[in-house]
């Protein structure tokens, strides 16, 4: 199976902290690659170095062949940021039809997208009058925008209600099977089933790298909560 | 560079104008009132008014861009719009010439309504034409927005961004030739006001109002406005990275 994601030996530094110890994984095309662990861990970091906007201490990072953050994948690399990165004081079709614009994209393709993450009745709403949970979609349907080859999604179903969420797994999985690579960060660990591959993080540190079904059976338990813990807890019996 | 990008980005910057209401008020009436202002401070006092009033029509523009630009980008920073653009196929300078175009519109249509009521409602007369006063307050509204951008790469707060604003402007004000003639000056501060930009542009305004068609001093203070606003550009390109720690 074809690589859309290599990551090699890479280590981060905010300030004087490491925030990623020498992280090594592949994801491979079409697949929905889930990155759990608490808040804090270096998801968002994590995210921010296969997008290319992270300075980085060590290590590679190749995205499709090349290496993150190359001009020539800004078109094919959708990002959607934790914390909602759309304008406040602009309408939801207004941000939709900016971002489409910045791809070339056209007033109709803005339009699905948002009408795709359930926003077609607040389009002509200014973003700052939406809930916490509307505001991210707004976010959202930009990051879909232009059919990206690889979608790096940050928290995307936080503060959805349980039907959307569900919903918004499905496209994501619809996107997969048409050969899109997702890879999304959740604290949630229920969302942890709903991928084909997870990997676990903890203190900057890779934990765990595997289906959610091969994790359940090689932890002995059927909940991947406590399959995490299960896991964390050996890794500091290794360190004490 | 993109034209489509850079002209989505200038009605982005225009369309989020238009939604803040108080905003737009603000900027077609505050310039007017200050130079009403002026008119009844300066009453019986003929030419000085016109010099002053002539002076005015290019700083407030100045001004204001440079504080509305430094806080629209220190949003685009803070809320994380600056590093998702820098994810999208947008290039540096289309979103900086965004900003100069769209902000320079709207300055031009403040500058134009802040001449019509000089020129009509309190009386300002020139030797040139005001169409010349529009295009030198235009530039010079550029000039602000071009430092506001380059200024915004250093405040990471809005307290620190509004700060650049004695620290850019207001010696830039003072050596401007507004309150002593640029001739009176020590040599030392004349050196400095040659250096600084809005000295040009105040120089400027000041042959428009003694020559009845432009003169090449003019045209060369434009120009050299113009060079320090491509000079800004330039440095806040520089000061815009893709990468972050």
């Amino acid at each position: 199976m074809e690589t859309a994601v290599a990551v090699e030996g890479l280590t981060v530094d905010r300030g004087k902290r490491t925030v990623l110890h020498d992280i090594s994984f592949s994801v491979p095309r079409g697949t929905v690659v889930g990155l759990l662990g608490p808040s804090g861990s270096g998801k968002t970091t994590l995210l921010r170095c296969i997008v290319g906007v992270q300075l980085v201490r060590a290590g590679r990072v190749t995205v499709l062949g090349r290496p993150a953050g190359t001009a020539e994948l800004r078109r094919t690399v959708g990002y959607l940021t934790q914390a909602p990165s759309v304008y406040a004081d602009l309408t939801v079709r207004e941000n939709a039809r900016y971002f489409a614009a910045l791809y070339g994209l056209g007033a109709a393709e803005a339009d699905r997208a948002v009408a795709d993450v359930g926003l077609a009745d607040a389009a002509g709403q200014l973003v700052s009058t939406l809930s916490g949970g509307q505001h991210s979609r707004a976010s959202l349907a930009c990051a879909l925008l232009g059919g990206p080859e690889l979608l790096v999604l940050d928290e995307p179903t936080v503060g959805q209600d349980p039907l959307l969420r569900e919903e918004l797994w499905g496209r994501f999985h619809d996107l997969a099977r048409g050969g899109t690579t997702l890879i999304v960060s959740s604290h949630v660990m229920d969302e942890a089933r709903r991928c084909d591959r997870l990997l676990f993080i903890r203190d900057g540190r890779l934990v765990a790298d595997d289906t959610p079904a091969r994790l359940r059976a090689e932890t002995g338990t059927d909940d991947l909560e406590q399959a995490f813990l299960h896991i964390a807890r050996g890794m500091e019996g290794v360190a004490a | 560079m993109s034209p489509r990008i850079l002209l989505a980005t200038t009605g982005r910057i225009l369309r989020q104008l238009r939604h803040d209401r108080r905003t737009v008020a603000l900027l077609a009436v505050v310039p007017t009132l200050l130079l009403t202002l002026l008119y009844f401070m300066y009453e019986n006092a003929g030419p000085t008014f016109d010099r002053i009033a002539l002076i005015m029509l290019g700083v407030f523009p100045f001004v204001i861009m440079f504080l509305v630009t430094s806080i629209a980008m220190l949003r685009e920073r803070t809320t994380g719009t600056l590093e998702r653009l820098l994810t999208t196929p947008m290039g540096k300078l289309d979103l900086l010439f965004g900003y100069g175009l769209a902000f320079g519109l709207a300055a031009a249509a403040q500058a134009a309504i802040a001449s019509a009521a000089a020129y009509w409602l309190l009386g300002v007369r020139t030797a040139g034409s005001v169409g010349l006063v529009v295009l030198i307050a235009t530039v010079n509204a550029v000039l602000g927005v071009a430092l506001g951008l380059l200024c915004s790469a250093f405040a990471r707060t809005e307290f620190q961004a509004v700060q650049f604003m004695p620290v850019v402007v207001v010696p830039q004000l003072l050596l401007c030739g507004l309150f002593v003639p640029r001739a009176e000056m020590a040599g030392w501060l004349q050196a400095v006001s040659d250096a600084l930009p809005l000295s040009y542009a105040i120089d400027g305004l000041v042959q428009v109002g003694m020559h009845p068609s432009a003169t090449a001093t003019m045209w060369w203070d434009v120009a050299i406005v113009a060079g320090a606003v491509l000079v800004a550009l330039s440095l806040a390109a520089a000061t815009l990275r893709r990468r972050s720690g």
